[in-house]
């Protein structure tokens, strides 16, 4: 309980050619952007830091790398230690539009080589970007083709094939969030004891599904489904959902004249002649969507549940006023650092996550 | 007696000797003169509701049997055709774009590569009601007096006249005027709609400036041919936002017999339980088919018109088990969404049939001890207007 408390910080690099898309991504997903207002956006100048906090103890430090070239040159020799120590997760942007594939290719194998240097134990995630802009029909092929290009450079820069993910992404459409959910899945410091807690609490309720999100980038952190809600055909419901809170902040947004980084509702339910569904507060920064069985009865039994199962929820968000100075001193002292990971390495290793050094 | 969703709303107000008897609080209003005007007596009428609501609350269901509207005042409203529309205009003017947009929920952006129209192009959605719409390309010459342009405009409701703001106009408005004149001799009966179009390329002020000039226009040369007293309806629209929505609403509205009884219904509503704005929305085109009377916003009918697609973006996902099935049919469908943490404002959703539900923006003060009230009168609305679309 202790060590949970501690608040974790990940560097998540965040890396491609230029004019891949990764500002745009991290607009739309982080800072509220809409799909089409990411034309405004400018070339990215160096490296450009944001910190996320996520669910009160897991901070993310998102380091944006502008992808012209001459900023990679210089990622990859004097700024090389720099940028490439510490890192829990790069994610990787190729446009799949792109003509010039042999650059690309190279590009992303000096990067990794890089990676592999510094952080051996990092994992990878390469997002094919911009597939709206292919043929529906032709979709799987090239994903499975490209896909398979660059698990071949991975082997080859020593990679091992668990460590490296694929994902065809799209803003225009919800699987930018599935690229993403399964991104913080995997940073989130405590996940099991989330999951462990999340389906007691299901089971109390008798509930069909359970999704926590995220409340500001409304991305699914995790999600229990019970019973035969297993065999909805919507496998990509959770990521639509993400896409679907999203798109209602906005509308709310636009009609109380606010930001939409501001916008959050008390509660929402819908209730149909199949299924009951309501979303309520959980801890300070995640919502907690529930799905159950058409009875009016369990519904607002369920609706009290939670808010008496809140408390048992809440040191998931620790505020943090006691952690932030150590934070500080955590992140301008690599010794300091490395001593809060070594106290962490059993938690760490929990979720299949070994330290990297 | 007069319940609050009883009889005598879909009727005239009725005499005020019809109701000496029945009512106790009556007495009062009765004294007054006969000579009393119409507006006075329905005002007394007003304040004679709020005194009496808890008596009618308790009667209501002596009034929803002797409810006999869809017998004898004409023919139900579903009777009496659906609404068809008639898309006209330039060339390029945008209305394939609108129909496509409306009916056909064509994403706005791929409207650029519609080709152009060269034949009658009709199209129909099938949703709570069915509404048929036709456009007629620039080229047939409907107006020449050898034309059977009975064949078009017999059965047709409105003619929408679709001017491309961000082009020269004004060609535009004497092809209108002269619409507008054919229609005045031939077909009175049919509404002329004017949408000043694709105003999302214009800025605020320009585009507030354009929709006058041409108001002015029409309705100055209208009023040369003598035909100044016909009503010609503009709005401002663009498929972009959901002013299109809007203002397809609005034409629609006008041609549902039904509307002054379904108006003065929410409109109740929306009294007794302090709801700012209630809508009834097909939940298939969104577009509403009635509101109450207080003025509409933009705003407010977008806002309703997400969450719309919010409830049915989750319905979808999780409604999978009985599709096919039918549910069961006892349950309540309803849905709301608070603005903040207050919870105090909120939107609330409820199924009245397959694809119609009515949306209610709750106002400042409706906290969560007035959902009892809500839900009681909601359950009565609901009856009623079963009623009215009872066939």
């Amino acid at each position: 309980m202790e060590r949970s408390k501690r608040q974790k910080q990940r560097k998540v690099l965040l890396m491609g050619r230029s004019g891949a898309g990764k500002s745009s991504m991290r607009s739309i997903v982080f800072s509220n952007y809409v799909a089409r207002d990411v034309r405004r956006l400018g070339a990215t100048v160096d490296v450009e830091h944001s910190n996320i906090r996520f669910m009160g103890n897991l901070m993310l430090n998102l380091w944006d790398c502008g992808g012209q070239d001459s900023f990679v040159e210089s990622y990859l020799t004097n700024q090389r230690s720099h940028v490439f120590t510490h890192v829990a997760v790069l994610i990787f942007v190729f446009d799949v539009s792109s003509k010039d594939t042999a650059s690309d290719m190279l590009s992303f194998a000096s990067t990794i080589r890089a990676l592999h240097e510094y952080s051996p134990s990092s994992r990878i995630f390469v997002l094919i970007h911009k597939m709206d802009l292919v043929p529906p029909e032709e979709k799987t092929a090239i994903f499975q083709k490209k896909s398979s290009d660059i698990r071949k450079a991975c082997e080859d820069e020593e990679f091992l094939p668990d460590q490296v993910g694929f994902w065809a992404t799209s803003i225009w459409d919800q699987s930018l969030y599935r690229a993403w959910t399964q991104v913080i899945y995997y940073l989130v410091p405590n996940a099991s004891a989330i999951e462990n807690m999340l389906s007691k609490l299901a089971d109390v309720l008798d509930a069909r599904e359970l999704m926590l999100y995220e409340r500001t980038t409304c991305l699914v952190v995790t999600h229990i489904s019970r019973g035969s809600e297993v065999k909805n055909p919507f496998a990509d419901r959770f990521e639509r959902l993400s896409s679907i809170l999203k798109t209602h902040k906005h509308s709310m947004a636009k009609h109380t004249g606010t930001m939409a980084s501001e916008v959050s509702f008390a509660e929402m339910q819908v209730k149909t002649g199949s299924f009951m569904f309501f979303i309520t507060r959980l801890t300070e920064n995640t919502n907690l969507a529930i799905v159950i069985a058409n009875d009016e009865a369990a519904f607002n039994c369920a609706r009290i549940n939670v808010q008496l199962a809140k408390k048992e929820f809440a040191h998931l968000d620790i505020m943090e006023k006691k952690a932030k100075d150590p934070q500080r001193a955590a992140r301008d002292s690599v010794a300091a650092e490395e001593d809060a990971r070594g106290s962490e390495d059993g938690d760490m290793s929990s979720q299949g996550q070994p330290s990297d050094r | 007696m007069h319940t609050l969703f009883g009889e005598n709303i879909l009727s005239p107000p009725p005499q005020e000797e019809e109701q000496a008897s029945t009512n106790p609080f009556d007495l009062a209003f009765n004294s007054n003169p006969p000579a009393t005007s119409d507006a006075s007596g329905g005002s007394s009428l007003q304040q004679n509701d709020w005194l009496t609501q808890h008596v009618q609350n308790l009667s209501v269901v002596d009034g929803a049997t002797s409810y006999s509207h869809g017998e004898q005042s004409g023919p139900p409203p579903r009777r009496k055709g659906n609404p068809r529309l008639l898309f006209m205009g330039l060339r390029r003017c945008g209305k394939s774009s609108v129909q496509k947009v409306v009916f056909e929920k064509l994403p706005p952006a791929e409207t650029l590569y519609l080709e152009a129209t060269t034949k009658i192009e009709r199209a129909s959605m099938q949703s709570f009601m069915t509404f048929d719409s036709a456009e007629l390309p620039t080229s047939l010459p409907v107006q020449s007096p050898d034309y059977d342009h009975a064949s078009i405009f017999t059965n047709i409701g409105s003619v929408i006249w679709i001017i491309d703001s961000q082009d020269e106009y004004l060609t535009s408005i004497s092809e209108l005027l002269r619409l507008a004149v054919f229609l005045a001799e031939n077909y009175p009966r049919i509404n002329l709609e004017v949408f000043i179009h694709k105003t999302d390329g214009l800025s605020e002020e320009y585009k507030y400036d354009t929709f006058r000039e041409v108001r002015q226009r029409v309705q100055d040369e209208l009023t040369d041919y003598g035909y100044g007293d016909r009503p010609v309806s503009y709005y401002q629209t663009s498929i972009f936002d959901h002013s299109i929505f809007e203002a397809m609403s609005k034409v629609i509205m006008k041609l549902l017999p039904a509307l002054p009884s379904m108006e003065t219904l929410l409109t109740k509503l929306c009294s007794t339980c302090r709801i700012q704005k209630a809508y009834l929305f097909d939940t298939l085109s969104k577009i509403y088919i009635a509101t109450d009377t207080s003025p509409t916003f933009l705003k407010d009918y977008e806002v309703c018109s997400d969450y719309v697609d919010v409830i049915v973006d989750i319905k979808q996902l999780y409604g999978w088990r009985d599709e096919g099935k039918q549910g069961d049919q006892n349950s309540i469908e309803e849905s709301m969404v608070s603005f903040d943490k207050s919870g105090d404002t909120y939107i609330y959703t409820r199924e009245i049939s397959n694809n119609l539900s009515l949306i209610c923006l709750m106002g400042q003060g409706s906290g969560p001890n007035m959902r009892p009230v809500l839900d009681y009168n909601v359950e009565i609305l609901n009856g009623a207007l079963q009623k009215v679309f009872k066939v």
